[in-house]
């Protein structure tokens, strides 16, 4: 180990001035050409959240996940990842099950969002929320909201005729079995490693439903 | 209340709340979106200005310069705090790496700035706005090669090396042998909740609600970090979305939520930005582990030796991976060594079982190894060396070598479980089972684990109504410590579990023993214990009984042939008692330890050598179970993570730059869904008076020691192919698969 | 993420102007892997026009038997759509391969096909990457590089292309349609749809600024048996390491493209009258000028073997 190798790079990473420096090409950095910082966009949304008539106005680089837990303080759906990338955000939109981390508030006008929170509240919990209870479909419950929104609209899926990977017959009607929803579930992961549970509390909800 | 002898019949024992499956009653709240994390607080601070991290874009050097100035103008921003202008900051006792960098950079993301602006969108932009050269230095990022240059280091307060007997000579001299070196990667706790914090200053004093697992030992490292006195930082982690060990101590967002709020003069919110997160915070060493084993025809060990080697930060510590292997067999001649090297990749430090996790991915590895030189069943292996004392009593803490374990049910463990997956029908030859057109296989592991307990303290209270309410600091990370601890206190308290309020995770409570190295279950339901036997004497003396001859039950105090409802006790006035448990010398006289036994069957694809777990099953032998459906839960989902270490949780090294380059949850791969079968989890039955008053030990890391080696195992037996670099993905495998048209 | 303004199209000719009149907007559909790498400032744009009104989101069948996907029908939309399943099989399978379920929701058809590389130095902005900033190197030619191409890289980029469904679109020979700012229309087969990385890795289509995909469209139907194998790390929820897309007929005749190899879907036709002679057969001229590093060279024999199974599952 030694300091000989001492080089110089750039906060974008690629500004090369050093001694022995790296093999790096230079250019300037793309933070440093100029742009500064632009104001806000500020834009009018309304949404129907849980059942109710909401009207925000927002940056608009303002996510739907964000503008549900720090505008209207519906902190049940939960930023995990922020980039699509474990569904604790899942929410459900106009019928749809979608992660609200990678999609903007302002797209979407007048849609109807379903969050954990419009599920069911304690005393009065979905059966897909009780089911969870019952089963131990959690642990620490970050990623549970966004199993149960999931879990919900996956039922949904598949009476809807929605195909899967793991579909035998990709023609044919998809029926519920533990390997259709576990692969229909797995956008939604649960480092607690609860899956097991969650799959006998969606296979009891969807016994009762069916 | 001290502990110091075993202990006999106590309220514990009627086991009409403890030791039922009862369903978490937390439960609901989690379910439905109300429960509350760090990050979610607008109840406490609504207005609480955000927080963005800027991380240092190099691993090893200082910085060169930087300018804020265009970060400063844009819109929305209120505050960015650097090393600079922080003011002196100290370092907590449990980090290694300090949490805020500059102009000394330890490595790679490590925070170099907040950004603090009135919305999230400002504070995010803004902080791309922040201008930083760097100076570079040359680092040491290779652990093979940084091996060579490594240092014996203590593990868990233990010397580094054991000897007993003389194992270079029985080795030698041992007609079957085993030398196998087996390499492990660095692991991500990948906990689905970030670190995050709100903090908040009131005059003086520092409130955070933050994610943590450890409120006394955050608290203290906190103030030492920014040196206030310990008694003005409250810390309040009410729910806390999995930690892993990876919430054992304070982390960037704690430290930059407080200097941000005392910088902006308003509360701020921070969580660590997910892609950040992975070099940002802690991880799991990576180790190089050799194992030897000489054994006689008959499968008698007569030699184990387990080196193990890994890497941290200066003042960092190794992984512990060859602890197991001072406990789980005998051997007459045995050693055992852990070398530290200095790498300068981001902290190493706990993730579950820490040490275990890792020491059984070899060694039981390196047991199926030897059990197929000799011919031998892997379970009749284990059994033949099963030991009711520890078989390495030199490296624990200079005690007697021929410490009994007080429980140890590890062969009834091994048989329970073959008895019922089904071991027998395994055919000892791999590569010879199909089904259809997979490769299929079964494969086992012993399992270790320590089962310690500590110190804890709780307060438990009787209100007018006849409500029962425990506060203490023991947070509840998904371990079920709500339900336990209020399962504890109706029982000692003679009521439903409905009438029982449980508050944890403030430091506003009495100091528990926190979340972390499977102590919390047995330690904290201990301290609730105590709390409540003086609460019972409260009572008593309240309504005139003898505290010596009064029972509890059924929200009645009776007393011989009096009796009154427990709530007429405080009837004039809340009743309040505190305690807290401390342990004596009987964990010295006796290991505690748990026990278990993993059995796995996989498939693998004979074209691509796709593996697929197909069946997993755990028998745990670890004390009381305070709740069964809980401790199934924590098992479960310990078997998940160790099938990610065993198939595909890798953070990988660029080893140029000196950083893990799979940096977020797409890129560093943990089980989803369609990984995990159906798992069963068997608890024997088993009491250990010299534990704890509960009887009880832990399981959360039980259950992922040795489940990666089950699941290699099982792979070896499917495929024919032995792996010893993990993870076993695919690509290691295909080599030694030839295409069977 | 900087500031940006928002507008939504009304109009197909509209949209495509306004993107084309400034260079820095973009247009804005699912948006999934656009915000997720607006949110690293990877795609930095300041202005967003959001093309869902468009109406582009039906799927009608063509004069000749074939389909036309309009550029907005999502992914789950496509996978689930009866004439998809029964004619396009292959399509279909890639879809409900890829991403989640929650993606598939979001993600529309031409926004699958735009999709950026998963390469981890192309997401990490301190990290050199020719196809981020074009010069500044590329972290993975001597980087970490086992998830990366094996064929048609270059020193500039080994990046590959993370759609399933595009590699099925390659394999049934898709066109895809376009507006252009001037209004003038234009059907680019898929074949000439992506490039590869060559010294301009930053250009990952043959689409001008402005240009707006408005339909995806299929021929009729060539049956046969259609599968899409993907194989990855873990069982879902990733990247390919390296997939298969296959259409092989009763007599063994067929087609095969692969994705998780190149930057762009990989097929070789010259490779494809070799099929009924089999996987080693097809695979060595499709992977003809192939060049793995030490960490990705198992993607060769992954990739035979992938045919392989493709090739035993279509005869089973």
């Amino acid at each position: 180990m030694s300091a000989a190798h001492e080089f110089e790079v750039s906060r974008r990473g690629v500004l090369v001035v050093g001694a022995s420096a790296a093999a790096a090409a230079a250019a300037a950095p793309a933070a440093a050409q100029g742009q500064g910082a632009e104001p806000p966009v500020i834009a009018k949304v309304s949404l129907e959240v849980n059942g109710k008539r909401r009207a925000l106005e927002l940056d608009t680089r303002t996510t739907l996940l964000d503008a549900l837990r720090e505008h209207l303080h519906l902190t049940g759906s939960k930023k995990g990842c922020d980039h699509g990338q474990c569904g604790a955000c899942t929410v459900i939109v106009d019928g749809r099950r979608i992660n609200a981390c990678l999609t903007l508030a302002v797209m979407h006008e007048g849609a109807k969002v379903t969050t954990i929170e419009g599920l069911g509240q304690p005393g009065a919990l979905h059966p897909m929320q009780a089911a969870f209870v019952k089963h131990d479909g959690f642990q620490c419950g970050y990623c549970t909201p966004g199993q149960i929104c999931s879990a919900v609209a996956v039922l949904n899926e598949i009476k809807a005729g929605v195909p899967s990977h793991v579909s035998g017959d990709i023609t044919a009607a998809p029926q519920v079995s533990v390997d259709e929803l576990r692969e229909r579930m797995s956008g939604n992961i649960c480092r607690c490693g609860a899956y097991s549970n969650i799959v006998e509390a969606i296979t009891e909800v969807a016994g009762r439903t069916a | 209340m001290k502990f110091d002898t075993p202990a006999t019949t106590n309220p514990i024992d009627k086991l009409k709340v403890v030791g039922q499956p009862t369903d978490r009653i937390e439960g609901p709240l989690k379910v439905s979106g109300t429960a509350a994390y760090a990050y979610e607080r607008h109840d406490v601070e609504p207005k609480a200005a955000y927080g963005y991290v800027v991380g240092a874009e190099i691993a090893k050097g200082r910085v060169g310069s930087m300018d804020l100035s265009r970060a400063k103008s844009a819109p929305g921003v209120i505050t960015i705090v650097t090393a600079q202008n922080a003011g002196p900051l100290g370092k907590g006792n449990y980090n290694t790496a300090k949490l805020l960098g500059g102009p000394q950079i330890d490595h790679y993301h490590q925070a170099l700035a907040l950004v603090v602006a009135e919305t999230f969108e400002q504070a995010r932009a803004a902080a791309h706005l922040v201008e930083i050269t760097y100076v570079g230095e040359a680092g040491e990022f290779d652990l093979a090669k940084a091996k060579d240059g490594s240092k014996p280091k203590p593990i868990n307060g233990s010397p580094p090396d054991s000897k007993v007997g003389d194992f270079a000579s029985a080795f030698a001299a041992a007609p079957v042998q085993v030398d196998a070196t087996y390499t492990t990667p660095d692991h991500a706790h990948a906990m689905m909740e970030p670190h995050a914090t709100i903090a908040a200053w009131r005059g003086d004093e520092l409130v955070l609600w933050t994610s943590n697992q450890m409120i006394d030992w955050s608290r203290g490292d906190l103030a030492k970090t920014l040196g206030i006195p310990k008694e003005k930082v409250r810390l309040n982690s009410q729910f806390v979305g999995g930690g892993f060990g990876g919430k054992l101590f304070i982390r960037a967002d704690a430290v930059l939520a407080a200097l941000g709020a005392r910088a902006a003069r308003r509360p701020v919110k921070v969580a660590l930005q997910r892609p950040l997160m992975i070099n940002n915070t802690t991880h799991r060493p990576a180790t190089i582990q050799r194992v030897r084993l000489g054994a006689a025809r008959d499968g008698t060990l007569t030699a184990i030796a387990h080196e193990s080697w890994s890497g941290d930060l200066p003042g960092g510590k190794p992984d512990s991976a060859v602890h197991q292997t001072r406990m789980l067999y005998a051997a007459a001649n045995r050693m055992t060594a852990t070398r530290l090297a200095v790498l300068d990749l981001p902290e190493s430090n706990a993730m579950r079982a820490p040490g275990e996790a890792t020491g059984h991915m070899a060694l039981e590895v390196a047991m199926d190894e030897l059990a197929e030189k000799l011919g031998m069943d892997p379970v009749e292996l284990r059994i033949r060396n099963d030991t009711q004392v520890v078989p390495d009593g030199a490296s624990e803490q200079g005690s007697a070598p021929k410490r009994p374990f007080s429980q140890r049910q590890l062969v009834e463990c091994l048989r329970t479980g073959a008895d019922r997956f089904g071991w027998s029908a395994r055919n000892p030859r791999p590569g010879q089972t199909r089904d259809g057109q997979w490769l299929v296989g079964m494969g086992m592991a012993a399992a270790y684990r320590g089962a310690p307990t500590t110190k804890s303290a709780a307060r438990v209270r009787l209100d007018t109504t006849g409500v029962v309410i425990v506060e203490t600091d023991m947070t509840d990370i998904g371990t079920g410590s709500y339900t336990i601890i209020g399962q504890t206190a109706a029982e000692m308290m003679g009521v439903p579990l409905a009438s029982v309020r449980v508050r944890l995770g403030d430091s506003l409570f009495p100091v528990s023993a926190g979340s972390g190295g499977q102590w919390g279950a047995a330690s904290s339901t201990a301290g609730v214990f105590a709390a409540c036997v003086k609460l019972r004497e409260a009572v008593a003396q309240k309504l005139g009984f003898d505290p010596e001859k009064t029972t509890f039950a059924d929200g009645q105090v009776r007393s011989g042939n009096r009796s009154a409802p427990l709530a007429q006790a405080a009837r004039a006035g809340e009743l309040v008692a505190e305690d807290q448990i401390e342990f004596g010398d009987l964990s010295k006289t006796y290991q505690h330890s748990t026990f278990g036994a993993h059995y796995v069957e996989v498939g693998v694809d004979p074209f691509t050598a796709e593996v697929r777990i197909r069946r997993m099953l755990a028998v745990c032998a670890a004390g009381r179970i305070l709740n069964p459906k809980a401790a199934r839960s924590q098992v479960i989902g310990a078997m998940t993570m160790g099938a990610g270490s065993a198939l595909m949780e890798d953070l990988i090294v660029d080893k140029r730059v000196g950083f893990f380059i799979n940096h977020d949850l797409a890129s560093y791969e943990v089980p989803v869904h369609a990984d995990i079968p159906h798992q069963e989890v068997i608890f024997l039955d088993e009491t250990d008076p010299t534990t704890s008053p509960m009887k009880a030990k832990g399981v959360g890391e039980l259950g992922i020691c040795g489940v990666s080696a089950a699941v290699a195992n099982a792979i070896y037996n499917a495929s024919g192919v032995r792996v010893r670099d993990y993870p076993i993905t695919l690509d290691k495998l295909l080599a030694s698969m030839p295409l069977r048209a | 993420m900087r500031a940006f303004s928002y507008e939504r199209a009304r109009t197909p000719q509209d949209a495509s102007i306004a993107v084309a009149r400034t260079p820095e907007a973009k247009f804005i559909a699912g948006g999934t892997n656009l915000l997720d790498l607006m949110k690293l400032e990877i795609e930095r744009p300041r202005h967003l026009i959001d093309v869902n009104g468009l109406g582009f989101d039906k799927i009608e069948t063509t004069q000749d038997g074939g389909l036309r996907i309009g550029a907005l029908v999502r992914n789950t939309d496509l996978a689930a759509h009866e004439r998809v399943r029964r004619d396009y099989g292959v399509l279909s399978r890639a879809l409900v391969s890829g991403a989640s379920g929650q993606l598939r929701n979001k993600a529309t058809t031409a926004g699958n096909l735009l999709q950026r590389t998963r390469c981890p130095y192309f997401y990490d902005p301190a990290q050199p990457c020719n196809k981020r900033e074009p010069g500044s190197g590329c972290g993975a030619l001597q980087g970490i590089n086992r998830q990366h191409a094996v064929i048609g890289a270059s020193q500039a980029c080994i990046a590959t292309h993370p759609s399933d469904m595009a590699v099925a679109m390659r394999v049934l020979d898709a066109t895809v349609e376009t507006l252009a700012p001037d209004g003038k229309t234009r059907s680019i087969p898929i074949a000439d749809f992506h490039r590869l990385p060559g010294d301009t890795p930053h250009l990952e289509t043959n689409l001008a600024h402005g240009e707006l995909i408005t339909a995806v469209t299929l021929p009729r139907p060539i049956g046969g048996a259609q599968i899409y194998r993907k194989v990855r790390d873990r069982a879902s929820y990733a990247f390919a390491l390296v997939s298969v897309a296959a259409i092989v007929q009763p007599d063994g005749s067929g087609r095969v493209a692969f994705g998780g190899v190149a930057h762009k879907p990989w097929r070789v036709e010259a490779a494809e009258p070799a099929m009924s002679r089999g996987a080693k057969a097809v695979s060595e001229r499709a992977f003809t000028g192939a060049k793995a590093t030490e960490q990705n060279a198992f993607k060769l024999p992954l990739a035979e073997r992938t045919l392989a199974a493709v090739l035993a599952e279509a005869r089973a």
